[in-house]
Order: C-alpha cells, then sequence, then structure tokens
C-alpha cells in the first residue's frame, strides 16, 4: 500500500490534470460556437454556387475542348488524397480518425495498383502520414501560425493544388475531413474533388431562356477553380467545427473521469490514515498496559 | 415592384432584401437589374454594386471584387469573392 504522502501527491497532480481538462473544455465550447457560426454562414454561398453549377452543368456537354478541371485528364493513375487535420491536439481521436479514413481509401487505391500520393493540410495529421508514406508527401500546407481558417486560405490552397493538377501531377484529387454533425458527433468522409463533379438534380427546369455573358464556357470555366476554393474552404470550416466539438467531448470525459479517480484516491487515501491513527492508538494503549 | 436582392460571399450572407433596383459591374458592362428582368448569367469585375432602395433614391453602393451574378424568376443572387469595407 502506498503511503500517506505518496497518496497525497497522486491527489494533487490529478487535480492539476483534472484544472487543465476543464480549461480545455471551456475554452472549446466557446470556440465551438464561433466555429459552428462561421460554418453556417459558408452554407448559403456553397448552397447557391451549386445550383448555378448544376443549371451549367445540365448545359455544356464534355467533350474535349472542355477544361480539365470538369473533363478530367483522361487518365486514372495518379490519385492525390488531401488529408485536412488539425493544428492542436487534446482533442480525442479526431485527427486519427481522419487519417484512419484516408489511409484506407490509399491502401484500397493501391490494392487497385493506382499511385497515390499526399497533400497535407494541419500539423498533427502531417507526422502520421510521414512516417508512413515518407516518399509519397506532394505537399504540406501549414496552417500553424494562423488563428483561424479562413478564405485566404482555402484560396492558396486550392490554387496550389489546381497548379500541380496543370503540370499534370495527379489526375484525381480526394479531400478528407471531418464533417461537422453535432458537438458529439463528427464524421470522417473522403470526396472527390478534382475533377469537378456536377451536381445533377438540383438544376431549375425553367431556366430554358437564360442568358449568358460572356458564354457558358467562360463562365464554367471561371466556375471550376472557384468550385474547387468552395469544397476546400467548406472542408476547412467543418473541420475547425469538429476539432472543437471533438475536443470538448474528449475533455468533457477527461474530466469527468479525473473527478472518479480523485474521489478513489481520497478514499484510499483517509482509509489508510484511519488505519495509521488505529494502529498508533493499539501501541499506545498495549505500552500503557505493560507498565 | 421589388426585387428580390442577395449578396453572398464564401464568408456569410451579407444582404437579402427586397429593392427597387440593383446596378451590377458586370464583366461585359454594368447592367441594372429590375424586377421581372430576363433570367441571366454573367461574371463581374471589381467594382461597385449600385443599390437602388426605391424609384430615384440616392444608391447604396457596395464594393466588391469578382463573382458571377444570376438572375432568375426568383430574383437577383450575386456571388462576389469578397466584399471590401
Amino acid at each position: 500500500m502506498a503511503s500517506l504522502k505518496e497518496l497525497k501527491g497522486r491527489i494533487a497532480s490529478v487535480k492539476s490534470t483534472q484544472k487543465i481538462t476543464k480549461a480545455k473544455q471551456m475554452v472549446a465550447s466557446a470556440k465551438l460556437r464561433k466555429a459552428q457560426a462561421a460554418a453556417e454562414a459558408a452554407r448559403p454561398y456553397a448552397h447557391r454556387l451549386e445550383r448555378v453549377m448544376a443549371s451549367l452543368g445540365s448545359k455544356v456537354a464534355i467533350s474535349d475542348s472542355s477544361p480539365k478541371l470538369l473533363a478530367g485528364t483522361g487518365k486514372d493513375q495518379v490519385h492525390l488524397i488531401i488529408v485536412a487535420s488539425s493544428d492542436r491536439g487534446l482533442c480525442g481521436a479526431f485527427n486519427s480518425n481522419i487519417v484512419k479514413a484516408a489511409r484506407v481509401k490509399a491502401r484500397e487505391l493501391e490494392a487497385a495498383g493506382k499511385t497515390v500520393r499526399f497533400y497535407l493540410v494541419g500539423r498533427k495529421g502531417r507526422a502520421v502520414i510521414v512516417r508512413e508514406y515518407p516518399k509519397q508527401v506532394d505537399g504540406y500546407f501549414d496552417t500553424t501560425a494562423l488563428r483561424s481558417q479562413g478564405f485566404a486560405e482555402a484560396q492558396s490552397i486550392a490554387a496550389e493544388l489546381i497548379a500541380m493538377y496543370e503540370r499534370g501531377q495527379f489526375d484525381v484529387a480526394h479531400l478528407f475531413y471531418s464533417k461537422f454533425r453535432s458537438a458529439l458527433v463528427q464524421e470522417p468522409v473522403g470526396k472527390q474533388i478534382i475533377p469537378v463533379a456536377i451536381p445533377t438534380g438540383d438544376a431549375p427546369a425553367t431556366n430554358a431562356a437564360m442568358e449568358y455573358e460572356p458564354d457558358e464556357e467562360e463562365i464554367l470555366t471561371e466556375l471550376l477553380p472557384r468550385n474547387v476554393t468552395i469544397q476546400i474552404f467548406g472542408a476547412l470550416l467543418e473541420n475547425a467545427a469538429s476539432e472543437q466539438g471533438a475536443s470538448m467531448t474528449a475533455m468533457d470525459n477527461a474530466t469527468r473521469n479525473a473527478g472518479e479517480l480523485i474521489n478513489d484516491l481520497t478514499i484510499v487515501y483517509n482509509r489508510t490514515r484511519q488505519a495509521a491513527i488505529t494502529t498508533e492508538l493499539i501501541e499506545i494503549i498495549a505500552g500503557a498496559e505493560a507498565l | 415592384m421589388a426585387l428580390q436582392f442577395e449578396l453572398v460571399t464564401p464568408e456569410k450572407l451579407v444582404r437579402s432584401e427586397a429593392v427597387h433596383m440593383v446596378v451590377v459591374p458586370g464583366s461585359e458592362g454594368e447592367f441594372g437589374v429590375l424586377e421581372g428582368h430576363t433570367p441571366l448569367m454573367s461574371t463581374m469585375r471589381n467594382g461597385l454594386v449600385m443599390i437602388y432602395k426605391t424609384d430615384g433614391a440616392q444608391p447604396e453602393t457596395i464594393a466588391i471584387e469578382g463573382g458571377f451574378a444570376e438572375v432568375n424568376e426568383r430574383g437577383l443572387t450575386i456571388l462576389a469573392e469578397r466584399v471590401i469595407g
């Protein structure tokens, strides 16, 4: 059995851990509200862009002359996997879930004989991927210096990706991030962002007499890179909200566990103290009787 | 006679209101949109969007950067890359 002094030390250390997890939990819940609001504010634009894309997509036939972002490179060999993770830890299995989803996809593609390359956003996912696929990482976008990931970052990521695509460094790009369902549920998802998939079904039927300025093709050409940017921006925002949600949940659990541990340790501490007092008393009484 | 006007950026929905007329800086020249405008889609250059709340009122201007405008039977939607100021 541990001595009284040791027990006291352990209780103190668990208490200070609990303070940290509690603080982190409160910070996360405050940040979550902000991140969630940002993610919601970005939805109208994404929604409308999708509608416009859908109505354009139904007009323009895919041919050899259509932009590469839409028609693809004609090959399906090199796949780029973009993994968006967070920069900070203390958020439970958030990052490892994203990485796991990306890895499953990578294995699947490799089993099918494809070449897999990686492009990484965020610090936490980086270490794992670099360790596993040291020679296959093509790029890394550093977000550690930023307080929040905004549209400008999404733009520079998209610009870099499109430049890589134009140089023929990959044929298909998949983006992996965590979708925010609620503070308790974050779902790692992967979707193809290049070549751009034209959303279907939502196209308004009454736009037969739509006029275009300049013309459909040119508008589409301008729209496609923007679509990639928006997809990435949306992913970054979802990720930010998910990270805070995951962090909040994980820290809530940690705080509760620390509380339980403190209770258990306190009981052991009190018992031990009581036992020590009893032993001491018996010794004194026995000593007095012997006289 | 009101035109349903929406101005959206990737970061947020900036405006959503009923107005009289909006002048849009299209890439091939400015054009005004009133209610009942023919369906149109145009790219935009950087410039000023002018919003006329009522007929003959002083226009309110918003500086935007790039993007495109869509007019359909529901009204005018401007998807701007960025709103300045």
